[in-house]
């Protein structure tokens, strides 16, 4: 037992209460939310410390000792990803703080963004599927109203899909709940996985993981991932930034633990589909990043493109690339929201987003533009930036599981990557300098610090890969071997 | 009584899948209440329905209801119903700037 698990949910939680009440106050709303996001990392570097020490950690709630009431569980892997999700939570809000605008700070920017971290922390550190359901729940709410916050004839066309998608998806996670708690009886995932696993996976129980696998796809854009580049265009900047970062990676979090925990049993036939959808989720988003010509797209297209990347790691499924996965999903959430705050700063120096009528931004705006070029090194996993040690392990486990075609696929499409986003770089900075109307200066502080605070954890995790490695190996394992976290949470 | 069950399920999910695969934006939203009565009703018949049995008393119960499906539909549904007033205000407010409910005019591909 262990309270601390609970407070990555209470402190953004109480935070967002408050800040509804401090409507008229920007500058306190700042202040507060600033605080509230730096504390919420301090308490995440607690948990892994104390994850590292002493192992998985369990908190039940009002003391219902499980199967029944609902457990939270720190493993390794949900404490690295709240506390990735923490520290790209805190940047966005010193981001938004320059770029957003008084008009949204005033209705509820920030309660609403907090109210977004307290789903994505829930998400990461419940151990019951049901909650897991609501904790989604909380995050897609506040991402509602996040995306369609401003009004814009764009933001409400793309609203409305984005939310009817959702609306669907939602319906059918809880059908799938329905299903696996008729054939089981059990809600929390350490007693789903005893049970799956006595039962025998196979027949109705393989159909109900294709649901899940359904439901968890169109979240995290696996495959299903249509809705994905016209509703992250929409927002503005730093939203689009934290929904590529987070809310995706949440889905594949979601499947990462249900694949590995409770239906692991039958690989041969659901990690091969994930298996086959990964591999169209990168060609898919490979052929999309090549299509387009406007930053935003080809930026979203990149987002679909590692989603089927770190499937991929799931599918092959052994202790490389689960090793990998972990590793990457890490690596994915701090250089997405970099990549896609670099890429908004680019569209507001450039004053257009279309790649054809931009150019000669390095003449001013030159530490955006090598801050850019270092992000694509990171993303496309050049050594020694971050990307790099979650693709080797990664590849060398699809080598390894003699995935030959996916990996060939998944290194290809790693060429798309750096050669989409290339393309980007070479358009916005290179060439004559072009006055657009609608530019805007952005060689703030307020806006280049925070990017350039997370290209400095990048920089870092690329050169402490080993350091990395070593949290990240002590997740992989429990994904490889979940009998650990089952006991952790079973015990007493 | 599981088979009638299974039926109103059905029906319900048919409705709802029918009303979203429509274009005017009301019937969708309709068609998602439909949708999410349908799976609460699923939930409450996949943990076997008992008629007459009363809630779990004390520990010598001989029969009783399963409590867990209730609560849990009791929480999706109140989750069911704040999304769905969102999304009628949502619904009218794009109606009125876009000044359509047509989700076939409302595709759009370009950056406005």
């Amino acid at each position: 037992m262990n309270n601390l698990l609970v407070l990555p949910l209470l402190v953004p939680l109480f935070t967002s209460v408050l800040l509804v009440f401090m409507r008229r106050s920007i500058l306190l709303q700042r202040w507060l939310s600033g605080a509230s996001s730096l504390a919420g990392v301090a308490i995440a570097v607690s948990i892994v410390i104390h994850v590292k020490k002493n192992g998985v950690q369990t908190l039940y709630m009002s003391g219902w000792a499980p199967p029944y009431g609902i457990a939270f569980v720190g493993d390794m892997l949900a404490a690295l990803l709240v506390l990735a999700t923490t520290v790209v939570g805190s940047f966005i809000v010193f981001f938004s703080m320059g770029s957003i605008g008084e008009e949204r700070e005033r209705y509820f920017y920030y309660p609403l963004l907090q109210f977004l971290l307290v789903g994505v922390n829930g998400s990461f550190l419940t151990g019951d599927i049901f909650n897991l359901f609501v904790c989604f729940e909380v995050m897609l709410i506040s991402s509602y109203a996040l995306i369609v916050l401003g009004g814009t004839r764009l933001q409400l066309r793309e609203t409305l899909k984005y939310v009817i998608i959702n609306v669907v998806s939602s319906a059918l996670f809880v059908a799938a709940v329905a299903y696996l708690y008729g054939v089981t009886g059990a809600l929390n995932m350490a007693d789903l996985s005893l049970k799956v696993a006595e039962a025998g996976q196979g027949g109705i129980l393989n159909v109900i993981a294709l649901l899940f696998l359904i439901v968890f796809s169109l979240k995290a854009g696996l495959l299903l991932y249509f809705w994905l580049p016209g509703a992250y265009s929409a927002p503005p900047t730093a939203v689009t930034a934290l929904f590529g970062a987070l809310l995706t990676k949440v889905g594949v979090y979601a499947l990462v633990r249900t694949f590995t925990l409770v239906f692991g049993g039958m690989p041969e036939v659901t990690h091969v589909w994930i298996g086959w959808m990964a591999g169209a989720t990168m060609v898919l988003g490979a052929f999309g990043a090549l299509a387009y010509k406007d930053i935003p797209r080809i930026l979203n297209y990149n987002i679909v493109i590692s989603v089927g990347f770190i499937a991929f790691g799931l599918a092959a499924a052994n202790r490389d690339s689960l090793e990998g996965v972990v590793v990457y999903l890490l690596h994915d959430m701090i250089a997405k929201a970099l990549l896609l705050l670099l890429g908004g700063l680019i569209i507001r120096a450039a004053g257009t987003g279309k790649l054809s009528e931009m150019g000669g931004l390095m003449r001013r705006n030159a530490l955006l533009g090598w801050m850019f070029f270092a992000t694509i090194l990171a993303v496309a996993g050049i050594p020694p930036l971050s990307g790099f040690a979650g693709k080797l392990l990664i590849v060398r486990g699809g080598l390894e599981g003699e995935h030959y075609l996916l990996t060939a696929v998944s290194l290809a499409t790693s060429f798309v990557v750096l050669y989409s986003l290339m393309r980007i770089f070479m358009a916005a900075f290179w060439g004559d300098e072009r006055a657009t109307a609608s530019a805007i200066d952005t060689r703030k502080a307020g806006l280049l610090l925070p990017a350039a605070g997370l290209m400095l954890i990048v920089v870092a995790m690329g050169f402490g890969s080993e350091w990395v490695y070593e949290f990240a190996s002590g997740a992989g394992r429990t994904l490889l071997d979940p009998s650990g976290y089952v006991q952790a949470v079973l015990k007493e | 009584m599981e088979l009638y069950m299974s039926l109103a399920i059905g029906v319900l999910f048919t409705v709802g899948i029918y009303l979203i695969l429509s274009k005017s934006l009301l019937r969708i939203v309709l068609g998602s209440s439909f949708l999410s009565h349908g799976v609460h009703l699923l939930l409450l018949t996949m943990s076997r329905l008992k008629t007459g049995a009363p809630p779990l008393l004390d520990e010598k119960a001989e029969a009783y209801v399963d409590p867990l499906p209730q609560a849990l539909i009791l929480t999706s549904i109140v989750i069911s119903f704040g999304v769905t007033s969102f999304l009628l205000v949502l619904a009218y407010k794009a109606y009125k700037k876009l000044g359509t409910d047509d989700m076939e005019e409302l595709r759009g591909n370009e950056n406005e």
